[in-house]
């Protein structure tokens, strides 16, 4: 089970988290105008990359809130977690 | 390489047993150049270049691996086979791969221990009853079998069962007779074999690492950890790694790759005659042949390629397993290990075509591909051969992210499977 870093809560075990998938995926303000593609990339084309990625989670069974973080998909390990609308950090090298 | 039968058994009985030669070719080096490159050496990748080699005439073959074939999810999963899914293209394509099953082992002359002993969905609530019965009355339109059985009657099919639990109530099951389970290191093997045996190379320990392609976009070979290879088509079947591989060509997929863990229990004698699946609690439960009990946990939440999911998750399931049947409280679990499961949004598979010229994908299979795998390898070697997709592959494609026709089996079971 991870140990994750909540911004407002500190460290709290995985149970109390929900993963919310890749994050700075701004949802398009101008739906009407995309092409099929652009929409299709939106909803469905994800990087699924493996190594640092950056991605959204939630304190359901805490604060309640979202927030930001770095983690490697291979490793599992945490680089930071950052409160949403701040800049994201550097991957470790 | 000579076939297997009762006569040579006798013969290698008395002989002892001296005589059993290499089952397949396994070149060290690739040749370098082929008209078709599979990339992976999984059951549907090994099942893909045997139908093209068998079936269709494209030239030399290979598969690479970049391990060893069947080391991926192939040889991870549960094995359990079936087609009840709820649309008419997905019961035609799972329902294409059983017909299969049902003649593999002669076909291949290579036992893989197709054991049709009927799977059971269990319903613990009303919405899984009534979404059960839908795919109950939808399977029967399109020709599949599946049927209700009520609490009673489950537990007359699956005695270990504990019906009047108050955890986890049984109200009924959806029961699919001609489902069951298969032997998974055989289909790799039985397949790497018979396509070897066409004069497929089959190349383990072989990485992809890169695609190259001509100034029109098309695909003109691989860079791999054993040198350049020049190819014609090439054909993606990598699992949980499809994203990355694709990455190589330009080409992002609408897919994530989630850890899936599985376990088995000590060996004992024959207990469990079915096989049974709790999709509200995420517990799957079949006996191998040699004793163990083979159990299926769900993902983890989070995408990752680590090869070995939360602890959590596996206690969660024994869970729901010890309080569905009591019997199995004070079994010891032997060992357990995690797979990487590659999930599209409507949890069906894409395979098809791409937007690079003479680059096929076959992927998406998620957390239920093994028992696809003769179908899914039958429709993509046609595919790949004619350039086009197969009919049952067709509305697989991946375009339908893009035109919004979804087969949408996630919607449809609110589960993994
Ligand atoms: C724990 C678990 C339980 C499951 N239970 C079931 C079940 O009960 N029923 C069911 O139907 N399905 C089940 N599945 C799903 C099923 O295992 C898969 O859908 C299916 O086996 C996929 O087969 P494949 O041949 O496409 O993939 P794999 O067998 O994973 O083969 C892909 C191969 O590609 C290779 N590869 C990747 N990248 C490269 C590269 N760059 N170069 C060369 N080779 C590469 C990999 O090494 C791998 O061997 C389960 C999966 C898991 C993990
Ligand atoms: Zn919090």
């Amino acid at each position: 089970m991870l140990l994750i870093h909540c911004p407002w809560c500190g460290e709290r075990a995985e149970l109390e988290f929900r993963h919310c998938g890749e994050a700075h995926l701004a949802r398009p303000t101008n739906p009407a105008t995309l092409t099929d593609a652009e929409w299709a990339e939106y909803l469905a084309f994800r990087d699924n990359h493996r190594g640092w990625v950056r991605e959204r989670w939630r304190h359901v069974h805490g604060c309640g809130r979202f927030f930001n973080a770095l983690r490697h998909t291979l490793t599992d390990r945490f680089a930071a977690s950052y409160k949403t609308g701040e800049a994201w950090p550097e991957p470790p090298a | 390489m000579s076939g297997f039968s009762a006569v040579r058994l006798l013969r290698e009985a008395l002989r002892g047993q001296t005589g059993w030669g290499q089952q397949w070719r396994s070149p060290d080096q690739p040749q370098a150049a082929y008209d078709v490159v599979i990339i992976g050496g999984g059951g549907h990748g090994l099942a893909t270049a045997y139908y093209l080699a068998k079936g269709h005439r494209v030239g030399r073959i290979a598969v690479l691996e970049k391990g060893w074939i069947g080391g991926g999810n192939t040889g991870r999963n549960t094995t359990i086979i079936r087609s009840n899914y709820l649309f008419p293209e997905s019961a035609a394509l799972y329902d294409h791969a059983v017909q299969l099953w049902e003649g593999l082992s002669q076909e291949l002359n290579y036992n893989v221990m197709f054991s049709p002993r009927g799977v059971l969905m269990l319903a613990h609530n009303v919405h899984d009853e009534q979404s059960f019965r839908r795919h109950v009355h939808a399977n029967r339109l399109a020709g599949v079998d599946n049927e209700w059985l009520d609490a009673e009657a489950c537990r007359a099919f699956c005695p270990p069962l504990d019906i009047h639990q108050r955890r986890y109530p049984v109200l009924g099951g959806a029961l699919q007779r001609r489902g069951g389970v298969a032997r998974h290191d055989a289909v790799a093997w039985g397949y790497a074999r018979a396509a070897s045996a066409l004069g497929v190379d089959i190349i383990q320990n072989c990485e992809v690492t890169g695609i190259t392609r001509a100034n029109d976009g098309a695909v003109t070979g691989l860079s791999t950890s054993k040198g350049q290879i020049r190819a014609g088509k090439v054909g993606v079947v990598a699992a949980g790694s499809t994203s990355l591989v694709m990455a190589m060509a330009g080409v992002r997929m609408p897919l994530e790759s989630f850890p899936l863990q599985a376990l088995v229990s000590e060996p004992v004698k024959p207990v469990f005659p079915c096989v049974v699946m709790s999709n509200t609690v995420h517990a799957y439960i079949s006996q191998s042949d040699k004793g163990e009990l083979v159990i299926g946990a769900g993902t983890d939440q989070y995408p990752s390629y680590s090869q070995a999911g939360g602890v959590h998750i596996l206690s969660h399931t024994l869970e729901a397993i010890c309080e569905l049947f009591p019997m199995f409280r004070r079994m010891r679990m032997l060992r357990s290990w995690g797979g990487i499961v590659d999930t599209t949004s409507d949890r069906s598979p894409i395979i098809g075509l791409t937007p690079v010229p003479g680059l096929f994908v076959n992927c998406g299979w998620g957390t239920g591909g093994f028992k696809a795998t003769p179908g899914s390898g039958h429709v993509f070697a046609a595919t790949i051969a004619r350039a086009e997709p197969h009919p049952i592959a067709a509305p697989f494609s991946l375009g339908r992210f893009t035109t919004g026709r979804l087969i949408d089996e996630a919607a449809a079971a609110a589960v993994a499977h």
